[in-house]
């Protein structure tokens, strides 16, 4: 749980009373974490780092407050997670990032039927894969692409997701959903072609 | 497009089945539609691929030692992996 991040009552007791050593040890295991997160939900080294930055400057400062009802993993990607969605709203220049969970049931219908999971391992793992696996995530609303950020790849459970972006845990399902159709239909629309190519590879063979 | 209404109907349901979160009652609903249903196992099956491979895309999370050292000066700490 908590994204593999664990932490004694103990060091959350020196953390809370401000001891710099502690704090220190934070940062040093969760950093890397902070700043992938930051990576992917802004696309670019430079707003990921004045994320990562202000991340824990505003941990420091909060944490005399911090009341123990959720972790500190949680409370930490809380602070994170509302940086990152402050500074894709500076960058769009308006307040309306969440996109309302629409009542259109064909939007998640797949058009892509084609089975890809048999590619090769080369195919699946290239860097070419890599690349548009990050260009499909960054066509998710922000809204959409925290929740999966959260749960599948950082391995939040539902309940600590919802706890990190202080929303319900249907809505982290529902969003969880949609980000997860959205990203098979552009996985299957890209490896289509490569079914296609493998097939006629093993006719000529 | 997926030709039965069922499948519509059960594909908002596939997310919570891969997780192993739905009732016994409704699984074996879905495990009874897949076993009929060739369209609805391909969606299954590449969704489940699909957070598969972002999962091991996503293990390599390492922090630039610049933008490491940059982090610990804004912060005053001194760095404990150079201690």
């Amino acid at each position: 749980m908590s994204a593999g991040l664990d932490f004694s009552d103990g060091f959350v007791k020196l953390l809370v009373s401000g001891d710099r050593q502690a704090f220190g040890e934070l940062v040093d295991r969760t950093s890397a974490k902070i700043y992938a997160l930051g990576m992917r939900m802004l696309g670019n080294e430079q707003d990921a780092e004045d994320m990562l930055q202000e991340t824990y400057l505003k941990a420091f400062k909060n944490l005399p407050g911090f009341e123990q009802r959720s972790s500190i993993t949680t409370w930490l990607f809380r602070i994170a997670a509302n940086e990152a969605l402050m500074i894709l709203r500076r960058r769009k220049g308006d307040s309306n990032l969440v996109d309302i969970d629409t009542d259109d049931s064909n939007e998640n219908a797949p058009r892509e039927i084609v089975d890809w999971c048999c590619l090769p391992e080369e195919v699946l793992a290239s860097a070419e894969t890599q690349r548009m696996m990050d260009q499909a995530a960054g066509i998710l609303s922000p809204a959409l692409r925290m929740v999966f950020q959260l749960r599948d790849v950082e391995g939040f459970s539902g309940q600590e997701t919802a706890e990190i972006l202080g929303i319900s845990e249907d809505a982290v399902k529902t969003r969880l959903v949609r980000a997860r159709l959205k990203l098979r239909e552009e996985l299957s629309s890209y490896f289509n072609e490569r079914v296609l190519k493998e097939k006629r590879n093993k006719n000529v063979g | 497009m997926l030709d039965d209404r069922h499948c519509q109907d059960y594909l908002i349901e596939f997310s919570d089945y891969i997780d192993g979160e739905l009732s016994p009652e409704l699984c074996a609903q879905i495990e009874s539609h897949l076993q009929n249903c060739e369209n609805c196992r391909i969606v299954v099956n590449t969704l489940r691929k699909t957070i598969e491979l972002y999962q091991i895309h996503g293990e390599d999370e390492s922090l630039p030692e610049n933008v490491r050292m940059r982090l610990f000066a804004r912060l005053e700490l001194e760095d404990p992996s150079h201690g």
